[in-house]
């Protein structure tokens, strides 16, 4: 098998007593979705926070193309390739949704410290910011600052975002939530096809788009992983039924 | 397109540049001093809205770097005058550009120390750092009898620009005004370049800026420098119009004057500052002359701007910022 793109390992963080992320060891390879799923307070979000940098695991190691992580900063990783969009939609709000895509260009060219040139005349930034926008259809929405835009429409300007980078692996932090059936059926085929680009660590509730897309899925419990396999063996193991999917297999 | 903002700004820039004119055919030189004073606070205040316009930093210690330019202006020019050599044997210098340069260096390397240290906190903990910074400074110039202490400094002949005669009123408006014009176009620039994008972003988003892979400390910090320069420019001229520099220019008071200049003009507008100073000085040489309380009255516009017209007064004419 290749080499694992995302390789986490033995990650750990406790707060006080609360073990958060307990011995935790995910892989991500090319090509694949793999889907993290678990009840609430299972310890998504604090390995989230651990895998971008807002927060510090106690031990353990991220790797990302073969290269440690898990002592970078936020912005540091995100330069590594770490492309992620956010379970809250975080955006520039005053920003248009163009501008939002064009400063993450401007992050990937690697060049904000320049002083002269006015961005908007830049085709540079633009041209390829309204080519990110257009492949998840927000391109007749350019111009409407992100404060402006619907739920669902800020969703895909997180991941016209994340596709203006230059990315080695995508984080999508419940990309789904609040889409609605239709939208949720559009980015799920939009992702199906993303995976080729580079992989995805898809932390998701919805279970439909789970089964649909993940080549593989973990199930994290208490901040331990109880079982990692494909979507069949998931549905099937025992332990997971009990402990999370219930109706749903 | 010409947006409404641009034709606003075009007229502002326009009156103010033809009052001093105007004031000088019917015989009203005081007038023109009011000119001058409003663009050198304009200028002031266009520096401070690099870092709280455009980046959110509510710095309450810009007084520093006002002040610190009015002082190697008056230490410059003392020097010069006295003969005294200063150090390595540098008798000092009369010429604004020589000056305005030493300036800009002196108050950015102070920028850069302060900024360093206190653009680690923000929110409350920045505005009093910031605060707290300026008041060393405010008390170091108090308890340095060289440059006259708490007396402060006088400039008994105005510092002189290549090829014009800076004594002449209308001269050295035109100084000033040139000055501010320069000062505006480098904030558009810097607005409206790669830099700036990052900048306001950084004061919308800061995860957001973090998460495309741009570092948010080293914005901030260049932001704050560049503000602080440009408001030491600023300091330069008013001690040259003043012909005299004291502590007061350092004092918390002149920070929370460029900071209410900048909200009652528009927060990050290009020309909010020039609209705040040209309120500010109207009003205070308005409501002055009839009560010693006018800042009473100041008050009062401030508390209406913040509860009803939150984009100063730019924003009321001009509507709304839009960001492309």
């Amino acid at each position: 098998m290749a080499e694992p793109v995302l390789d986490i390992k033995g990650l750990r963080k406790n707060f006080g007593a609360l073990k958060a992320t307990d011995d935790v060891s995910i892989s991500l390879y090319p090509g694949e979705i793999h889907a993290l799923i678990g009840p609430n307070g299972a310890g998504k979000s604090t390995l989230i926070h651990q895998i971008c940098g807002t927060l510090r695991q106690d031990q353990g190691s991220i790797r990302l193309a073969g290269k440690e992580i898990g002592n970078l900063g936020v912005a540091e990783r995100a330069r590594k390739g770490l492309g992620r969009t956010f379970q809250i939609s975080s955006l520039a709000v005053e920003f248009s949704a163009l501008r939002n895509v064009m400063l993450a260009v401007q992050a990937r060219q690697g060049s904000s410290f320049r002083f002269l040139r006015p961005v908007r005349s830049d085709r540079n930034l633009v041209d390829e910011a309204m080519d990110r926008l257009s492949r998840v259809g927000l391109a007749e929405r350019a111009h409407i600052p992100a404060g402006e835009l619907s739920h669902g429409e800020k969703r895909q300007l997180e991941i016209a975002i994340a596709l203006a980078l230059d990315v080695k692996a995508f984080l999508l932090d419940e990309p789904m939530a609040g889409m609605g059936p239709e939208g949720s059926k559009v980015l799920t085929g939009f992702l199906a096809k993303l995976r080729q680009e580079a992989p995805i660590l898809l932390v998701e509730h919805d279970m439909d788009a789970v089964f649909a897309l993940a080549d593989r899925i973990s199930v994290l419990v208490y901040g331990r992983i109880i079982a990692t396999g494909t979507v069949e063996e998931i549905r099937r193991d025992p332990v997971v039924r009990t402990a999370y999917l219930g109706d749903h297999a | 397109m010409i947006s409404r903002e641009f034709l606003i700004n075009g007229v502002l820039a326009l009156l103010l540049l033809a009052v001093p004119f105007i004031a000088s055919a019917v015989g009203q030189p005081f007038t023109i001093t009011l000119a001058t004073r409003i663009a050198i606070l304009a200028l002031a205040a266009t520096g401070l809205n690099i870092a709280l316009g455009l980046g959110g930093l509510v710095s309450f210690g810009h007084a520093a770097f006002f002040g610190v330019g009015g002082y190697v202006a008056g230490i410059l020019s003392s020097h010069a005058f006295s003969g005294d050599p200063m150090i390595f044997g540098f008798e000092g210098s009369k010429q604004m550009l020589l000056i305005w340069l030493t300036a800009a260096i002196v108050a950015g390397l102070l920028g850069l120390l302060i900024g360093v240290i206190s653009l680690r906190t923000s929110g409350v903990y920045f505005i009093m750092i910031t605060l707290a910074f300026a008041q060393m400074v405010y008390y170091f110039a108090i308890s340095w009898p060289a440059y006259g202490g708490e007396d402060g400094l006088s400039i008994v002949v105005r510092n002189q620009f290549p090829g014009v005669n800076t004594m002449r009123p209308l001269t050295f408006f035109g100084v000033a005004y040139g000055a501010l014009i320069v000062g505006l176009g480098l904030f558009a620039m810097i607005r409206d370049s790669r830099f700036g994008a990052a900048l306001q972003a950084v004061r919308q988003n800061e995860v957001r800026v973090a998460s495309v892979g741009i570092s948010p400390l080293p914005i901030r910090l260049t932001a704050f420098v560049l503000s602080a320069m440009m408001t030491a420019l600023a300091g330069c001229l008013y001690a040259d119009l003043n012909r005299f520099v004291s502590p007061s220019m350092l004092s918390w008071h002149m920070s929370g004057e460029l900071i209410v200049l900048i909200i009652l003009g528009g927060t990050g507008r290009l020309f909010g500052p020039v609209a705040g100073a040209m309120l500010y000085v109207v009003i205070e040489s308005a409501l002055g002359g009839i009560t010693e309380r006018w800042q009473f009255f100041l008050g009062l516009i401030l508390l209406a701007t913040v509860l009803f017209a939150r984009g100063g007064v730019i924003g009321l004419l001009a509507g709304k910022a839009r960001h492309g």
